[in-house]
């Protein structure tokens, strides 16, 4: 590490000033940033920390009928509270890391960050959650960007995060052997409008929506409305753990999965 | 620079983030050179070289027994069934799990330089680094490795940071504290395996084996490791007749020198991957010959002792008709098929995969590798230093970093006398209160150090019987020694351990004229023969058709390593074994690209095997054939599991696969879901 500042904001406000300085960045969790730092692969000036920001954790019902979660509640958290609530979300947040991990890390730090690896985009744009910041509100799917980029301005924070609760739903994570971040991960949830699939882990472009799928599945929400249907391998990351053609593969075999689970 | 990791700077400073800082400052001006990382690239014509001065990659060209060669060649010939398997013994990366660290310091009134280092010998670092580094004497140069966190081979070897920091220490005129990262770890410490071979069995038409043929590139690394030359050599060609009567063998093994880390052993060394190309070819020549892979193996079965090998050892004793049988009741053989349809109707491929192993162990008998070109004697040496009150302090120049030798051994020398275990203490890992001794490594510390023990109590116990006599009246020969205490036979007539060890120092009813006082003895032990462990596993795995992942369902151990004298540290070390050899069957393997840059550098991409990778193993061991060359008739057991275990869970896989009706004959380690997936494709 280097050498940093650190602040220990109380309230959103104070945190937001706090943030003015160059090369001063936001400390969530630290599951992703403090590894980094340790490495020496970034080099802040100062860090803001969001942990003893009361109004930036737990879990909310708002009146549209949406999970609300504050952009410092911890996944630990998520996967025990947003069980009731929103099953399939819950289960993700529960295999997400290890304890340590899990006890940590954010939904916040997780969207800012925006790993094309990582569990919580796959559920934010199947369910075409509403990201919530210190400015203004972003629809998922003007949201990210692609690998680690996402709509985010300097400085800003992700405050709260809102569910649309599904009818249906379910995520298929298949782990990568090392790091056990998805090699590939496939939320599926259905709407009353429709089917949305969200694939994590698979694209050199990060979190995407598998158009063909939902609109088969939308159509006939059943394991066997995609039988046949291939994910275009062209884009798809191709490293040690697998080949384009080998994602694209697991993206129908899990997306199939992720149905069937969420039917039964 | 000849590798990603390769030292080229050192930086002393006041405090770590200093040090660090300092590092990050130094400019270097490096021009890229063309890397050379595929070993059969490497000894290409045009292939850039790693030492311009060699002229050549090729840093050995080995034949075993080149005698031999002839007639192997004629047997093929003239076999009913070759079978040929070509394939890679995947290069791992140890991770023990303290990564090194060495501190040197520097007495100047004295001119005592003093290393304090991860290691698992170090005796041998201060031989090494004494006189082939630094010109330091020995007396004047003093290692301690005491607690060290786990080794795996990794830790036998002298690295450039020991020597920097004794180095530094004198310069500096203070003490010198180096700390390995974890990161650094992945491209600094030696890695292990990394072979490519092409293997050939010949048979008649019964299955019975006629002649083993290989051909072995084995990667070096940029440099040559400590012992790196030796482990494809003489721990890997003379255990190529593995368990069986196959009358000839010819082992040839090219080394080679690439841009990378150097290799060198890592558990098992060589062994595995005799193992591993034996056990896999025999394996496809079962299947290509329609015999059942429990049946080939027993048709070939040696089964007379003393074996005289056609690569130059000779087993001492075994049973492995009895470790076999033994697998076959204690993994539920009899029950694979009912599990096997059970899975089935999960959409599940279950594959039974069984094999052997014997390796040899015991490292080593001196003049034997003597012959076979090591430069190594690797006796072993105790002191036993009984203290005036009875309790017992042995030295030892075997080493601990995990094994629980301070259980075992402890246990060996009390129960040699009869007194209470916490009365003997076993004190290694410094070589200035230990013998010069050879360290841990090759499951030598209980066949070799251990036997040097018992030789050394052997005269205690001898002169303790004289005092006893002295003090009793008796003639010694009516002395008996049991329950720690002295008796004349047939009579009431007794003194204890502690009366026995208290008159050895304090001598005033003493036969002084005969004998002198005090009670330290000291052994060193060569071994007369390796010793050879072997036995019989079964892996059950149960394969994902559509993902290509591989569960490990059931994991059977049946091993004989002689006497055992603990038997949970002995279940526990083959535990930690299988473990090993399930990462490198499943999910460890180092990649490079071609420029050498380490792609799986971190655990991000490195997968080392967690406990839910893991199965509930059954382990037995009560299968014994003692050791028939050592006073305490045991084998060792630190490697088998590593040894062992890779053939089987590959076996099974690939069994799962052609049950399922997909004609894969072999896919190279790691087993990953992508790997098993791609040639389930075709
Ligand atoms: C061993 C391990 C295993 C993991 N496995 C998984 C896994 O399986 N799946 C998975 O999805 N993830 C995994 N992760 C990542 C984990 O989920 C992290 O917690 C998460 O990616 C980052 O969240 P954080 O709160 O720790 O953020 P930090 O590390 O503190 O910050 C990350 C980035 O986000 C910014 N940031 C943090 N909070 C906010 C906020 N509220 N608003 C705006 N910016 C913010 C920071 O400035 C920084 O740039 C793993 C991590 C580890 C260490």
């Amino acid at each position: 590490m280097y050498a940093f500042e650190i602040e220990r904001p109380k309230s959103l406000a104070d945190a937001v000033a706090a943030i003015g300085a160059e090369e001063a960045q936001f400390l969530g969790g630290g599951q992703t940033l403090i590894p980094t730092l340790k490495q020496r692969l970034a080099a802040p000036s100062k860090l803001v920390s969001l942990s003893g920001i009361a109004e930036l954790k737990g879990l909310r019902m708002d009146d549209a009928g949406r999970v609300c979660i504050g952009g410092g509640t911890t996944h630990a958290t998520v996967a025990r509270e947003a069980a009731a609530h929103y099953p399939a979300l819950a289960a993700l947040a529960a295999h997400i890391g290890d304890p340590a991990v899990r006890n940590r890390g954010t939904i916040g730090g997780s969207l800012a960050n925006n790993d094309p690896s990582a569990c919580y985009p796959a559920a934010v744009l199947a369910s075409n959650a509403t990201i919530v910041t210190s400015n203004r509100e972003i629809a998922a799917d003007d949201y990210f960007e692609g690998m680690f980029t996402t709509a985010l301005e300097d400085g800003e924070i992700v405050t709260e995060v809102r569910f649309p609760i599904p009818q249906a739903a379910n995520y298929q994570k298949f782990a990568q052997p090392a790091s056990r971040f998805a090699l590939v991960g496939v939320f599926v949830a259905k709407y009353a409008d429709g089917v949305r699939v969200a694939i994590t882990g698979a694209s050199e472009q990060g979190v995407f929506r598998w158009s063909e799928a939902e609109a088969a599945l939308s159509k006939s929400f059943d394991a066997a409305a995609i039988k046949g249907l291939a994910a275009d391998a062209d884009g798809l990351i191709g490293d040690m753990h697998g080949t384009p053609a080998y994602r694209a593969h697991l993206i129908g075999v899990l997306t199939g999965r992720a149905v069937t689970a969420a039917a039964g | 620079m000849r590798h990603v990791g390769d030292p080229i700077a050192a930086v002393v400073a006041e405090t770590y983030e200093a040090a660090r800082d300092a590092a990050e400052a130094v400019v270097l001006d490096i021009d890229e050179l063309p890397a050379v990382i595929d070993m059969k690239k490497a000894v290409a014509p045009d292939a850039p070289l790693v030492h311009e001065d060699i002229g050549s990659n090729l840093c050995y060209d080995w034949g075993f027994v080149e005698e031999n060669k002839a007639a192997v060649d004629a047997a093929f010939e003239k076999a009913d069934h070759v079978t040929t398997l070509e394939l890679v013994n995947n290069r791992l990366i140890p991770n023990a799990m303290e990564p090194r660290v060495a501190v040197g310091d520097y007495a100047r009134a004295t001119g005592d330089h003093t290393l304090y280092t991860t290691s698992q010998n170090p005796h041998v670092i201060r031989l090494l680094m004494g006189a082939f580094v630094l010109g330091i004497p020995e007396h004047k140069l003093r290692v301690v490795a005491p607690d060290v966190g786990g080794g795996f081979g990794s830790k036998i070897f002298h690295y450039a940071e020991e020597a920097f920091v004794t180095f530094a220490a004198k310069a500096l005129n203070r003490p010198v504290k180096w700390t390995c990262q974890r990161s650094e770890s992945f491209v600094s410490d030696a890695h292990g395996r990394d072979h490519v071979t092409k293997i050939q069995l010949a048979l008649d038409k019964d299955g019975h084996f006629q002649a083993l043929r290989t051909e072995t590139y084995a990667n070096m690394g940029a440099y040559l490791s400590t012992f790196a030359p030796s482990v494809p050599t003489w721990l890997h060609g003379t255990l190529m007749a593995g368990n069986y009567r196959t009358p000839l063998i010819y082992v040839n093994v090219k080394a080679v020198f690439t841009n990378t880390v150097p290799v060198d052993a890592y558990r098992g060394a060589g062994r595995p991957e005799a193992t591993y190309q034996l056990e896999r070819v025999i394996d496809k020549a079962a299947r290509e010959m329609g015999i059942d892979p429990l049946e080939i193996r027993r048709k070939n079965f040696v089964t007379e002792f003393p074996y005289q090998t056609p690569v130059a050892v000779v087993y001492d004793t075994g049973d492995y008709n009895a470790t076999m049988d033994k697998l076959v009741e204690i993994a539920d053989l009899a029950g694979f098929e009912a599990r096997r349809a059970e899975s089935a109707k999960n959409g599940l491929l279950r594959g039974l995969g069984v094999n052997c192993y014997i390796e040899a162990c015991g490292i080593a008998p001196s003049h034997l590798v003597g012959q076979l070109g090591a430069r190594a004697g690797l006796y072993e040496s105790a002191t036993v230093r009984v203290n005036a009150t009875g309790s017992i302090s042995v030295m030892t120049g075997s080493h601990s970093h995990g094994q629980g030798h301070e259980t075992s051994f402890a246990q060996v020398v009390a129960d040699m006398i009869g007194i209470p275990e916490d009365m003997v203490e076993i004190v290694h890992g410094d070589t200035a209160n230990s013998p010069m001794g050879m360290g841990t490594y090759g499951s030598r510390s209980l066949a070799v150090g251990g036997s040097a023990m018992v030789k050394a109590t052997e005269k205690i116990i001898a002169k303790a019987r004289k005092i006893a006599a002295h003090l009793l009246e008796a003639s010694d020969a009516d002395i008996e020694l049991k329950d720690g205490k002295f008796s004349v036979a047939g009579t009431d007539k007794s003194v204890d351990w502690a009366g026995v060890t208290l008159a050895a120092y304090v001598p005033h009813n003493y036969p002084l004229e005969d004998l002198e006082p005090g009670l330290e003895e000291i052994s060193f032990y060569d071994p007369s023969n390796f010793t050879y462990p072997a036995g019989a596993y079964a892996c059950e795995v149960e394969v994902d058709p559509e993902t290509g992942r591989v569960r490990i369902d059931r994991f059977a151990a049946a091993d004989d390593f002689g006497n055992i004298v603990n038997p949970m540290i002995v279940t526990g070390q083959v535990h930690g074994g299988i473990g090993q050899g399930v990462g490198q069957a499943l999910l460890e393997g180092a990649v490079y690209d071609d420029n050498g840059q380490l792609l799986s550098g971190s655990y991000m991409d490195y997968a080392m095997p967690r406990a839910d990778d893991l199965p509930n193993y059954v382990v037995d061991h009560s299968c014994q054939t003692p050791c028939t060359h050592n006073p305490l008739g045991v084998k060792g057991c630190g490697e088998a599991g590593a040894i062992g275990s890779p053939p089987a869970v590959v076996n099974a896989v690939i069994d799962a696969l052609n049950r399922g009706g997909h004609k894969v004959a072999h896919i190279d380690m790691p087993l990953s879901p992508a790997r098993v997936w791609a040639a389930m494709q075709g």
